[in-house]
């Protein structure tokens, strides 16, 4: 185990995976085969893997403006695929597949 | 009409997060060439196209498509599909010769599900990697995946019904395929040409997404190939190698670095103006989607920028 590794904790699920500071928090969980955080494109252009940092410090990258609003980023949001760990962090799932294709029984 | 006034598609324009990014996936993976540059805007590719450029990458802070170009006969063709656009309804905006570079004038309008779309009769000629006179029959210098052409693109929005309207009875395209709930159309590929589509929908909640910019390779071992550089450089993967029911394409979909989908595909069915349309019941999208493993998968369904 990486020494500089850090502890990811998923508030909703309960589970805890341990990311090396190379891998997004994404990724890091991918690559253990864990799950909780939903995944969509991985580069920051849908959305669906958007979090709530509700400890720790992260470092980010470019996130489509149209998924992750400045309020939201203000408020400690993000796309689990554009940030890396430089700490221990806690986590709040909020993004989530949509059901985008529009079935019969749901057309408006 | 024995030809149609709509050649094919022709350009594309996607939104990338970071123009650099983008430009070692779309030239150095996808295998396409750099052919011009302007304020934010990479122009390329791929080595089989003869006009200029077919992709356009801007750089902006969202992902996603900016319009969507069909290369049209001549100026004669543009005006007869300009007048029939208006009368359908369509707020029509001129874009002058030369704004995209080595481009003639564009006409531009939005379609019923949110679309920003392009027709144009002229686009300067750059000629393909092999040549008009006695050519070889393929390029060994070609980078990555060694896309042949841009091929077609996959839109989501809301006003399927009015879109295909639009595609069939203003710019002449035909309906190949569709998928339908009962007697409500949830998808519907388009062609102008011979192939099983030049264009494709669903129906989405959102106006004016992407699902996927599409390129053609050859041969199924092209496409397990690019699946092999894809491993090899870390690319974000969807789903494949894997085959289509509708449209019999052999496909695999990935990501680009800002989250755009690609799909990279062979083969697929003739289109010919007699055929009948082809009918995908809902029940049986697993199998219409993904004919091999027959499950559908949440992300390809609902992931688009």
């Amino acid at each position: 185990m990486n020494n500089n590794n850090h502890d990811i904790f998923i508030t909703d699920t309960g589970e805890t995976y341990s990311a090396s500071p190379e891998d997004t928090l994404l990724k890091g969980m991918e690559r253990l085969g864990r799950k909780g955080i939903p995944v969509g494109c991985r580069g920051g252009g849908c959305g669906v893997c958007k979090v709530r940092i509700l400890s720790g410090q992260v470092r980010k990258g470019r996130m489509s403006r149209d998924k992750l609003s400045e309020e939201e980023e203000a408020a400690g949001c993000v796309l689990a695929c554009r940030v890396w760990a430089e700490s221990d962090v806690t986590l709040a799932v909020i993004g989530q597949m949509g059901k985008a294709v529009r079935r019969k029984n749901v057309a408006s | 009409m024995s030809q149609k006034d709509v050649l094919r598609p022709g350009h594309v324009c996607i939104r990338v997060l970071d123009l650099e990014e983008a430009l070692v996936h779309y030239r150095d993976r996808l295998g396409l060439i750099e052919t011009e540059r302007d304020e934010g805007r990479v122009y390329l590719k791929a080595w089989d196209e003869y006009d200029w450029f077919s992709i356009v990458l801007r750089e902006a802070d969202s992902a996603g498509l900016d319009f969507m170009g069909f290369k049209v006969r001549d100026k004669e063709a543009l005006d007869r599909l300009t007048k029939g656009l208006e009368e359908f309804g369509c707020d029509i905006e001129r874009i002058p010769d030369n704004e995209l570079k080595h481009c003639g004038e564009r006409v531009r309008f939005t379609i019923p599900t949110g679309h920003s779309i392009e027709l144009y009769a002229d686009k300067e000629y750059y000629g393909n990697s092999t040549g008009t006179r006695n050519p070889e029959a393929f390029i060994e210098d070609i980078k990555g995946m060694g896309a042949h052409r841009f091929d077609h693109c996959l839109l989501y929005g809301d006003d399927l019904d009015g879109t295909v309207k639009l595609f069939r009875e203003v710019l002449g395209f035909d309906l190949t395929e569709q998928v339908v709930d009962g007697d409500f159309q949830i998808g519907a590929f388009l062609t102008c040409s011979n192939k099983a589509h030049d264009v494709a929908f669903i129906r989405n909640p959102e106006k004016g997404k992407l699902h996927h910019v599409s390129f053609m390779l050859e041969t199924w071992d092209e496409v397990l190939r690019a699946g092999d550089l894809m491993s090899k450089h870390d690319i974000s993967l969807d789903i494949g190698p894997t085959r289509h029911g509708i449209t019999r394409g052999k496909t695999i979909y990935f990501f680009d670095p800002s989250g755009n989908r690609n799909e990279v595909f062979a083969g697929g069915t003739t289109w010919y103006p007699d055929h009948p349309v082809i009918t995908w019941d809902a029940a049986q999208l697993g199998k219409a989607i993904f004919y091999h493993d027959r499950q559908l998968n949440e992300r390809f369904l609902e992931v688009t920028t």
